[in-house]
């Protein structure tokens, strides 16, 4: 299915102040692809991802998602298509409750009441957090924060993941809750973060960036063992594939 | 801390008391908000001597903490907090205005009468206020404002800085905590420092405002804020609003702790 594609082509970016942030970034994810985007910090990873969701626009180089070209005039199109989740789930989740929270989206698309409400319903349970609709945002715990937030996206339906360090600031056991649950949608996904080891586990291919460019793309098998290639971005290889710290033993893998 | 941590907990106290369902609870959050306006003007429109007229008043908080069953203790602490202040604006009355006139055996300044008249309004405002939030929640609250055409862009306001107060008390916590960690044995926070801590406040703020924007216009924000399904106004509604409004209209015109007064004591001479 060719429009669930997301195009980039020869995009570059540079702030007010004249940092060249984003250089030449080309690549092309196609549908229900896992991509993970690591980098070092400040190496361009947030600012791609604002260019993707149009919140910043290229000063050259194009982004298409399918076959439409992301301009102003097809932002609320596009926006209903790729949903993101930020890193700081207080920036998401501004409403009252979680059930209006998550109903925002729906609601501003012009949804009917109960067709906002069978979307809720669902997307609370995809994230197993159903018994939490009427509970307050900022009395929820960090982790019932981000699936609340992940939630708020998904009720959009959309067909693109953009996620922002979903797994920052989690407990061992809610970061665990929220891999299993990325790697069980089926939705095209792109995820940003310094957790090698989730990205190892839910993506199969990685694009490494490196002072705004693409250093390496490929799979994440092959990249996330290259320990001179990581070295070289500021990155290390994932800790499950280091030597033991105990005994010093190498992993075979 | 445990003042700030308190505080964080406390401030939705309201918001979740309004989540019972109670008779009062269910009328429409329009009907709640006329009454309340009504209340208010009535009530703060009582000239400054006439003390008597303001007894009648006081039935409405009652018999809405009681029908709405609303624990009388924290809502009246709330009030507390905001006495100081009425007091601050009030106190200077009994020096200016020392003409004094006789109750019986007392005499008693004017200043004094006009200084409890402002300090029974405010008090009575200020319930009626934190009584309307409690039985009706932000939200609503914010429907029937929108009902009322209110400008969206001031009911957005209100309830974006309700939701993002306890977030800015965090970060100022924050700062603070890196403050005193790094200066020992001061209290408080040195003067010196208090530009580059208001500034970094609003930068964060200033931040803060821009990533939640941004979250908003991903989900399609234009400007609209959809809170959902609007309740019907219903005949008990109209009945609850109309009901509190007269009576409120018609103590404000008659002063009806003096004509029962008058009744009793007439019925007595006969």
């Amino acid at each position: 299915m060719s429009h669930h594609k997301l195009e980039v082509r020869n995009l570059r970016f540079s702030y007010p102040d004249g940092h060249e942030a984003i250089k030449n970034i080309s690549f092309i994810i196609h549908h229900s692809e896992s991509v993970g985007i690591i980098g070092a910090n400040g190496a361009g990873k947030s600012t791609l991802l604002m260019l993707l969701m149009g919140l910043l626009f290229p000063d050259s180089g194009e982004i298409m998602v399918g076959d439409v070209l992301v301009t102003k005039k097809t932002l609320p199109m596009m926006r209903q298509r790729m949903g993101m989740v930020f890193q700081d789930p207080d920036d998401q989740l501004f409403m009252t409750s979680v059930y209006d929270d998550v109903a925002f989206g729906p609601r501003n698309y012009k949804l009917s009441e109960k067709e906002v409400e069978s979307r809720v319903t669902k997307a609370l349970e995809s994230v197993g957090i159903p018994n939490l609709k009427y509970r307050a945002p900022f009395r929820l715990s960090g982790g019932e924060k981000r699936a609340a937030a992940i939630a708020a996206v998904l009720s959009m339906e959309p067909d693109i993941l953009i996620m922002d360090e979903p797994t920052s600031a989690l407990d061992p056991k809610s970061r665990r809750r929220v891999i299993n649950l990325l790697k069980g949608f089926s939705h095209t996904k792109i995820i940003t973060s310094h957790d090698l080891d989730m990205v190892l586990e839910t993506c199969e291919r990685v694009i490494v960036i490196k002072d705004g460019e693409v250093f390496a793309d490929g799979k994440s098998a092959d990249i996330l063992v290259n320990a001179e290639l990581l070295d070289s971005c500021g990155l290390e290889i994932p800790l499950s594939l280091q030597n033991c710290p105990v005994c010093g033993k190498r992993k075979n893998n | 801390m445990s003042k700030i941590a308190n505080s964080l907990y406390n401030i939705r106290l309201l918001n979740d008391l309004a989540n019972k369902n109670t008779s009062i609870h269910n009328i429409h959050p329009l009907a709640k908000v006329i009454a309340t306006v009504i209340y208010l003007i009535m009530l703060t429109s009582c000239g400054r001597y006439e003390i008597s007229r303001l007894l009648p008043y006081i039935f409405y908080p009652v018999l809405i903490f009681a029908f709405a069953e609303l624990p009388a203790v924290p809502i009246l602490k709330r009030v507390l907090l905001v006495e100081p202040l009425i007091i601050g604006i009030g106190i200077l009355n009994p020096l200016f205005d020392n003409y004094t006139i006789n109750i019986g055996d007392f005499a008693i300044s004017r200043g004094w009468i006009t200084f409890f008249s402002i300090f029974i309004k405010s008090s009575m405002a200020i319930v009626a206020s934190l009584l309307l939030v409690a039985t009706t929640g932000m939200d609503k609250m914010a429907l029937a404002l929108r009902m009322l055409k209110i400008p969206k862009i001031f009911v957005l306001q209100l309830l974006l800085t309700y939701r993002y107060i306890s977030v800015l008390i965090e970060e100022v916590f924050k700062m603070q905590r890196a403050y005193t960690l790094r200066a020992p044995g001061q209290k408080g926070i040195h003067i010196s420092a208090w530009g580059s801590f208001a500034g970094q406040l609003i930068l964060r703020a200033f931040d803060r405002a821009q990533r939640v924007y941004q979250a908003m216009s991903l989900r399609g924000f234009t400007g609209e804020y959809n809170t959902g399904e609007i309740p019907k106004f219903m005949f008990k509604d109209f009945a609850y609003m109309s009901g509190w409004s007269l009576f409120f209209v018609i103590a404000r015109i008659y002063n009806i702790p003096m004509l029962i007064g008058l009744f009793f004591t007439g019925v007595f001479n006969l």
